[in-house]
């Protein structure tokens, strides 16, 4: 579903990605891990346009990135991003933060869109909530608006990118189950997270990253018990231990 | 000082419609300049913060031009240089055959300069709205016009009401410079009546009462038109700080 192979990525004479290879098959949840500043964010961006790379391609449902013939605004259409700081727009209700896309993009009528979105915001628990705005909600249910959001575009694949590190624990946890739920009813993920424990529970695969190289690209269980590089090896002892 | 106070000379034919003429100059013609003013601004504050590198400096340019000259210098090149500059013909009909050719140039220039100023301030609240909503907004598909339209204005007007309100006064108070093309606005008017009655107290008071009027008005106005749009998803400060 998704190629990516051999990206580079330099912001001026700092390279933040260097020969950056993965493939992520449909229904896989793979959860992208490493230090802070490894490039974990930057690659995700990647996937959907949100940032360039100047080498390599990424291809998205068979569709190449870097192509003049891809229309780039169709694809992100139907690959969905949750950020980590919500990013909801404001000045709109939570119904309207979710019909906005599917309306306006998709071109789908108000009437469909709302009742999409009422269902949408049921799964994620927040029925009670459509007509609020994003400042009267906590961060956790923000943060679930914001994932009822992409998924209203009916995406293949969603991208996370550190969904809850802006989050206080309890909240951490209302966010995780809906992913959680959500990975489990098969849809394809590409998780940048801390949440070891998300990552145990259902990832199917751990991508490693440090200093913008893919360190091990490993399936779940194995990475955990026995990771390859030292590197790998001092993060797991550094992360577990408290 | 031996000065003969005469109040009722203020309400004495022709003065009280000389007065009257130049308050309807003074509204119509900032009024105008604020109706095109506004939608220039907004394009020229959308083409700086733009994704389109011809458009951010078309918009520098711009802002640069109107912005570092002064108005009255301006009020001089649109009426006596501008029109010996282009074609001779459209040149002929500016200096012979344009209808209220003093209204009409004033009208352009006040509108061109405060547009410039415009930008600046709702290029300011655009980039206080910063990249995060912009970036969900393109990750779900919408285009570059398209996200302006729906989530980045939307907020950036919402920021700056306050600063808009001091710029829509800025306009009438700027009308007042074009008196040296000869634009019989209020404060000409009040300079006519000096010259005919010596009257001068009287009639700049009158003129400073009305400036004082109008400025009060707009006040009340951008407190209802404030007032109504946090109603409906005014953003909170927790935004304005991030």
């Amino acid at each position: 579903m998704i190629m990516i192979e051999a990206v580079d990525k330099w912001y001026g004479q700092l390279q933040v990605l260097s020969e950056c290879s993965a493939s992520i098959d449909q229904g896989e949840v793979v959860v992208v891990c490493g230090p802070s500043g490894s490039g974990k964010s930057t690659l995700i961006k990647c996937i959907n346009g949100l940032e360039e790379f100047q080498k390599g391609q990424i291809t998205v449902d068979r569709e190449p990135i870097k192509s003049a013939s891809t229309n780039i605004y169709k694809l992100r259409s139907k690959v969905g991003m949750v950020f980590q700081n919500f990013e909801l727009y404001p000045h709109l209700t939570s119904i309207e933060n979710i019909t906005l896309a599917p309306m306006k993009v998709l071109k789908r009528s108000r009437e469909e869109c709302v009742q999409r979105a009422r269902k949408l915001l049921q799964q994620v628990g927040l029925s009670a909530h459509g007509e609020k705005y994003p400042s009267q909600l906590s961060g956790g249910q923000q943060q679930r608006v914001a994932i009822a959001r992409s998924l209203a575009m009916d995406p293949i694949v969603m991208l996370f990118d550190e969904p809850t590190s802006a989050l206080d624990p309890e909240m951490i946890n209302e966010v995780l189950d809906v992913m959680v739920d959500l990975a489990k009813s098969g849809m394809t993920m590409v998780v940048v997270t801390h949440e070891m424990g998300f990552a145990q529970r259902v990832g199917s695969r751990v991508i490693f990253m440090d200093a913008g190289k893919i360190v091990e690209d490993r399936k779940c269980p194995d990475f955990f018990s026995n990771p390859n590089s030292d590197r790998a090896k001092a993060f797991l002892s550094k992360i577990v231990k408290h | 000082m031996n000065y003969h106070w005469h109040w009722s000379i203020l309400v004495e034919q022709p003065y009280l419609s000389w007065l009257a003429h130049g308050l309807a100059v003074t509204l119509t013609l900032s009024g105008l300049a604020w109706l095109i003013a506004l939608p220039l601004g907004t394009l020229i504050a959308v083409l700086r913060t733009g994704p389109w590198k011809i458009g951010r400096v078309i918009g520098a340019c711009y802002v640069r031009v109107f912005r570092n000259v002064p108005l009255i210098v301006q009020m001089f090149l649109w009426f006596f240089v501008f029109p010996e500059v282009v074609p001779k013909t459209f040149g002929f009909f500016l200096k012979r055959q344009l209808p209220f050719p003093e209204f009409t140039m004033g009208l352009l220039c006040l509108s061109f300069y405060s547009a410039s100023r415009l930008a600046e301030t709702i290029r300011s609240g655009l980039e206080t709205a910063g990249s995060g909503p912009k970036n969900a907004a393109l990750a779900s598909g919408l285009s570059y016009v398209k996200t302006y339209r729906f989530v980045l204005l939307p907020m950036a007007f919402r920021l700056v009401i306050p600063p808009l309100t001091s710029e829509f006064l800025a306009i009438f108070k700027n009308s007042s410079v074009a008196l040296a093309i000869g634009v019989l606005e209020i404060t000409a008017e009040s300079h006519q009546i000096e010259s005919f009655t010596f009257q001068g107290f009287e009639a700049f008071t009158a003129a400073t009462v009305l400036y004082a009027l109008i400025s009060l008005m707009c006040l009340i106005l951008a407190g209802l038109f404030k007032r109504y749009l946090s109603n409906a998803g005014g953003l909170g400060a927790e935004v304005a700080i991030k």
